[in-house]
């Protein structure tokens, strides 16, 4: 439960590339808003510019009019100083509206090309994954990131510029005070670079374990109500205040290193103010510099205080942006591995015969011992439908996931009409294709968007001659018709009307194959009858690979694979193997109390 | 968007996507509940959202009252570094004006005096910063933790029919996105926001003491100061609370996008989950930009009222010094001041930003805090009987419908006396998993009672009901952990012996054994691999260690294949035997084992009887059984 290195995306980068290095990779998301930035940029140094020129315009006053008694001076100034005044709110406001445009937009840009990227990671990825990891990458962790792009790196370079043009200025007013205000910049780097390495690796463990509560929590959605068959309220209440203390915890050691930091960035600047106050009224005392320079310099000086001290936020905030564009790039690095090969072609509809081949295919999950399948050879003819057998968790399921390549083979070949699967788009598979899982997943979307989630073409023939077959009409007759939402969100279905759909969204538009997992599971005897019959005329023409437990859902198909231990080892009709396999009158057989190893066929 | 990796992808410019507007709002359907998308406080009437907000400000002051203490001294901190930072535009004042003077004669006493003030300014101003950074960041962890576990423990105690209707992803979104918002304003936003409030009033005040002619000029700004943050602060509540809605709903999309992943690339569904995902991300966007240009309006504002009342002080204060009037020294201090009154409204403007939304999200949470639970824990405990083979179930009278106008059971009377095991029935919508959900009192029946062992449900502190009834479904949620884990979450106090042997009974033994790491392996991560039929054996373990009275099993054997059924049941008649059973399964074979079985039929009874006894009869049980019979072999 807690952060494992290989719960999260993608192994962590060598620690020796630099911290910044994810940062910088996320440039072309700016580029965009070049433009903008420019301008933006422009506008800010033009406000930072105006509003320093204000204490040089009262040292002016001091120095001039008040000196002289002028007012007509004292007015000219004055004005001078009220244009500055609207002239910086003004470009502070261009920078602003600008930056907020380009800020949000960047954010959504990296937020949309993030998830578009996980829809292509094959599912073997996202079982690895912990979902809530996931999902404080795409919220807290972009957040971060757009904060700093949009004010931490402007103010970065802002508070540098303003720094750089106040201590020339301080130095043409007076050298020696001026040098010895650049001077405090040492003590401010060293404090911000000790600061910067600290604050790096605590703002990696929050955001990981930001994720680990995210999951927590996700899991915790997913699992109510059995949590509440079990009342086990008060455990998953400790678990979750465990993550949350460590998240407390994590969060108060770096508050108090910020807190640290950001007081000494407030101490530096005052104590050279205060030095500066006692060594530049002494220059004023040897006469060295007026008082209205005196005024302008301490003035200078605390628009100097600000920079400063935001620096320790800065910095916070650049790290934290640091390493939310690791945890970010750790997921955009990892290649999607089922893809389209650059050869790969179409295959149309019409093209199909539907001669589907398996040639000594073996799978195995990465990092798992044994090979879930292997040596499979198996030849589907076009039209033909073949049922797999097998115990519970032989590797049935696993086996259809290979069709349309929601897994990859490790080993042999998939061929449909003698193309290797890996050599058709998978666009053009996947359409081909017709597929039911054992759970039925339904979206809370309408029931129309949920049928047609693969063919979003069809027509209202199609889907209403597809519920029809799967003995789905009920959709008919609910609140809203084929509008009504359904899924989580929805209206809640029962397993059985659930399944029903899942099938019908299988069927939708004749696929040339169909893969169904246990389609009929769920089902009533008397539906799963009807459905049956249904069924049956639709796989007169069609190849299909089916996942059957039950006897009554075998007669569906033509012959019978029976898969133990990963392997095939019978294939027949159903009364060859009922006649001469032992083994598959085990998995199969109807009469409830003869034992024929049972035990023994409960496969891992 | 093809990206190789290492290389960064184009970045199109984000835009609304061109195609089907109309189209993508109706993809989500209608909701039959009009609840669907809030908690019942979150209404949009402004007096609903005036309520809201005082119950935020409450549930505020509910998290604060424990810290007060600590709170008491962090505010002390706080003045004292208020004062200090007051003081260093007072003392260069001073440097300048009492100073400079008898330097000038050669005394260096009255500069030397002010040095070390402002040395001891400086360093009580750096040792209070410091200590109130530190607790106040101490408050506000403790503060989050509290809410964090809060509400999490009151999603917990909510009851099933509310989180049906508020969703998982809304869940999630609170409890992570609302939450991180309002962290976002505990690490850097409280102290500016005080610190602001303190410098503006004791700005004042040193001004007013130092020159109040000029002093007046500068509290003009009040007025207009007041008016645009009274604006701002209204405006920016709203679209906050519009980016807090528009997040969760991308939440919710990437959450439940995601976690039908193979569903979503078996069926293509990439590009058209795309454009919805970019649909309710530029919501969220815009959203975001809509709060954004509050800002970029407000904080100019400020700059602007600042920058006028300094150039007013500088010329009206110039003239003042002209006429002797007052010191340069006193001028100079009044345009630092002016700086230290308008810099930290303006610092406040670029936290207000993380204080709307940490508003927003109070507010979201707060109502989800507001929602009392449907199934409450009774106020009066009503224990069991104590004989340990108990588990009579009563039916009284029940009505219940998830909505209103549509019932689903109507006035069901039905009596289980204890170790009977009832298998029950009928069509889908007939109100089997209704009667189950009831038993297991995930909803209150509307009117009537179900009672065990004589005692009303309601009546029933909830740890004691949970031990007593379990309901095993065939959703069989596995939590992230190891199977011995898993299992064990029927009985935590098990040990691993007791564990093994549930798994042994039910028949899971040889294929957790022969998992890598046997019962220590992890289910989360071979979440995918663990099949259906081995969810289903280990949470029948999880059942089976549990132990309770009355055991409810809704489609709970669905995807096991038929030997290891057989097992299940096998078990499940030692199981049984003395213990009080309801039973919904499609399959006869697991009907026929039942001592009665119960056909359901529009929320009705229509069939009552032994299994040999309704299949004799006629009726549609009989009618069912034959059919099974023909579809064996």
């Amino acid at each position: 439960m807690p952060a494992q290195s290989d719960g999260s995306p993608a192994a962590r980068d060598d620690a020796r590339t630099h911290p910044l290095r994810n940062l910088w990779r996320l440039r072309p998301y700016l580029r965009p808003y070049a433009t903008e930035f420019a301008w933006l940029l422009l506008a800010a140094l033009a406000a930072t510019a105006a509003s320093l020129a204000v204490p040089l315009v009262v040292q002016r006053v001091v120095d001039g009019p008040v000196a002289r008694h002028d007012g007509t001076g004292l007015l000219r100034l004055g004005a001078l100083a009220l244009l500055l005044g609207v002239a910086e709110a003004v470009l502070i406001f261009i920078r602003r509206w600008t930056q907020s445009s380009s800020s949000v937009g960047m954010e959504a840009a990296l937020r949309a090309d993030l998830y578009a990227h996980l829809q292509r990671l094959p599912a073997g990825c996202h079982d690895r994954w912990q979902s809530g990891q996931l999902l404080s990458r795409i919220t807290s962790d972009l957040s971060v990131i757009r904060r700093f792009l949009s004010f931490g790196l402007l103010f970065l370079v802002l508070n540098l510029v303003t720094y750089a043009a106040v201590v020339v200025l301080l130095i043409r007013l007076h050298p020696w005070l001026g040098l010895l205000v650049a001077a405090s910049a040492v003590p401010l780097f060293l404090i911000s670079r000790r600061f910067a390495r600290h604050y790096h690796a605590a703002s990696r463990r929050m955001q990981d374990q930001q994720g680990d509560v995210a999951t927590l929590v996700e899991e915790t959605a997913q699992g109510l109500r059995t949590m509440r068959a079990y009342g086990r309220g008060p455990e998953l209440a400790a678990r979750f205040g465990t993550g949350a203390r460590t998240l407390h915890d994590i969060g108060l050691d770096k508050a108090r290193l910020l807190a640290r930091t950001s007081a000494l960035f407030d101490l530096v600047p005052n104590l050279t103010l205060g030095v500066v106050l006692v060594a530049g009224a002494a220059a004023v005392a040897r006469g060295e510099l007026t008082i209205g320079e005196l005024v302008a310099f301490v003035s200078l000086q605390l628009m100097l205080i600000w920079p400063v001290q935001s620096l320790g936020w800065i910095i916070a905030n650049g790290q934290e942006a640091a390493t939310a564009a690791d945890r970010i790039q750790e997921v955009l690095d990892t290649p999607p591995t089922i893809v389209d090969a650059p050869h790969a072609r179409a295959l149309d509809r019409g093209q199909v015969r539907g001669r589907l081949r398996f040639e000594r295919v073996a799978f195995g999950y990465p990092g798992a011992g044994s090979p879930v399948l292997c040596e499979i050879d198996l030849t589907i003819e076009p039209g033909e439908t073949l049922a797999l057998v097998g115990a519970t968790g032989c590797g049935k399921s696993t086996l259809l996931s290979l069709v349309p390549r929601l897994h990859e083979v490790t080993a042999g070949r998939i061929t449909l009409d003698g193309h290797d699967l890996r050599d058709l788009r998978l666009g053009s598979l996947r359409r081909l294709v017709g597929v039911a899982f054992e759970e039925p997943t339904l979206f809370s979307m309408s029931v129309w968007e949920n049928l047609t989630l693969g063919r979003p073409d069809a027509g209202e023939d199609e889907v209403r001659a597809a519920l029809a077959l799967a003995q789905a009409e009920f959709a008919y007759r609910l609140p809203w018709g084929l509008a009504t939402r359904v899924g989580e969100q929805g209206l809640s279905l029962s397993g059985g009307q659930r399944q029903r759909l899942a099938l019908a969204r299988a069927v939708l538009g004749r696929p040339a194959l169909l893969v169904l997992d246990d389609p009929l599971s769920a089902l009533d005897v008397h539906t799963e009858a009807l459905v049956e019959a249904a069924l049956r005329r639709v796989l007169r023409d069609t190849t299909a690979l089916l996942v059957v437990h039950r006897p009554s859902t075998v007669a569906l198909a033509d012959r019978v694979a029976l898969l133990d231990g990963g392997r095939i080892v019978a294939v027949g009709t159903h009364s060859e193997l009922l006649a001469g396999v032992p083994a598959y009158r085990a998995v199969l057989s109807a009469e409830p109390e003869r034992q024929h190893g049972g035990v023994g066929l409960v496969h891992s | 968007m093809t990206g190789a990796p290492g290389g960064p992808p184009p970045v199109p410019r984000p835009r609304r996507p061109p195609d089907d507007d109309v189209d993508l709002s109706r993809w989500r359907g209608r909701a039959t509940d009009p609840d669907a998308d809030r908690s019942r406080a979150e209404d949009t009437t402004p007096e609903a959202v005036a309520r809201l907000r005082a119950r935020s400000r409450a549930l505020l002051g509910r998290l604060l009252r424990p810290h007060r203490g600590r709170l008491g001294l962090a505010v002390a901190l706080l003045l004292v570094q208020n004062a200090a930072a007051m003081a260093g535009p007072y003392l260069v004042m001073l440097g300048i004006d009492r100073g400079i003077g008898p330097l000038r004669a050669g005394d260096a006493g009255p500069l030397i005096a002010v040095a070390a003030a402002f040395a001891g300014a400086t360093g009580a101003e750096y040792a209070a910063r410091r200590g109130f950074l530190s607790r106040s960041a101490r408050i506000g962890q403790a503060v989050l933790l509290d809410l964090r576990r809060r509400v999490y423990a009151h999603f917990l105690r909510l009851d099933v029919g509310f989180h049906e209707r508020y969703t998982s992803g809304r869940m999630v979104s609170r409890l992570t996105s609302d939450l991180d918002s309002i962290a976002e304003l505990v690490d850097g936003g409280v102290d500016k926001l005080v610190m602001a409030a303190l410098s503006v009033l004791s700005v004042a005040g040193i001004l007013l003491w130092l020159d109040p002619p000029l002093a007046a000029v500068t509290l003009l700004a009040f007025p207009f100061l007041f008016l645009l943050s009274r604006w701002f602060a209204r405006a920016s509540a709203g679209a906050y609370r519009r980016t807090r809605e528009a997040v969760a709903l991308v939440i919710v999309h990437f959450v439940e996008s995601l976690r039908g992943i193979r569903a979503v690339q078996a069926y293509r569904r990439e590009s058209r989950n795309q454009r919805i995902f970019a649909a309710v991300n530029d919501d969220y966007r815009q959203a975001s930009l809509a709060a954004f240009r509050l800002i970029a309006v407000y904080s100019p504002g400020i700059r602007l009222i600042g920058n006028l009342t300094a150039a007013l002080v500088l010329g009206y204060g110039g003239a003042r010094v002209l006429g002797g009037a007052t010191e340069v020294g006193v001028l100079a201090a009044f345009l630092l001041y002016l700086r230290r009154f308008f810099e930290p409204m303006e610092e406040l403007s670029q936290f207000y930003n993380a204080l709307q939304s940490a508003t927003a999200a109070l507010e979201k949470l707060a109502g989800v805090l507001d929602e009392r639970p449907a199934v409450a824990e009774p106020e009066r405990l009503v224990r069991l009987p104590t004989d340990p083979r108990r588990g009579a179930v009563a039916f009284r009278s029940v009505t219940f419908g998830y909505r209103p106008d549509t019932p689903i059971l109507a006035g069901l009377e039905l009596t289980v006396p204890a170790g009977q095991t009832v298998a029950l029935i009928g069509p889908t919508g007939a109100g089997k998993s209704t009667v189950a959900k009831l038993l297991a009192r995930f909803h209150d029946p509307v009117a009537g009672t179900v009672s065990l062992d004589g005692v009303d449900l309601r009546d029933l502190a909830d740890a004691e009901l949970r031990r007593a009834i379990v309901l095993v479904t065939q959703e069989n949620h596995l939590f992230s952990g190891s199977v011995a884990e898993n299992i064990r979450f029927g009985r935590p106090d098990a040990d691993d012996a007791a564990v093994e042997a549930a798994a042994r009974a039910i028949g899971a033994h040889p294929f957790i054994a022969a998992l890598p790491d046997g019962y220590a392996t992890d289910v989360r991560r071979r979440g995918g691999r663990l099949s259906a039929g081995q969810r289903q054996l280990v949470a029948f373990a999880r059942a089976f260690l549990a132990d309770p009275r009355v055991l409810i099993l809704d489609e709970a054997t669905s995807s096991l294949d038929v030997p290891t059924e057989r097992l299940v049941q096998r078990a499940l008649r030692t199981v049984l035997r003395d213990r009080t059973a309801l039973v919904i399964a499609h399959r006869l074979s697991t009907v026929e084992t039942a001592d009665r079985v119960l056909v359901l039929d529009g929320g009705r009874i229509v069939e009552d009887g032994s299994p040999a006894e309704l299949a004799a009869a006629g009726g549609r049980y009989a009618a069912l059984h034959r059919q099974w019979r023909d579809s064996l072999i």
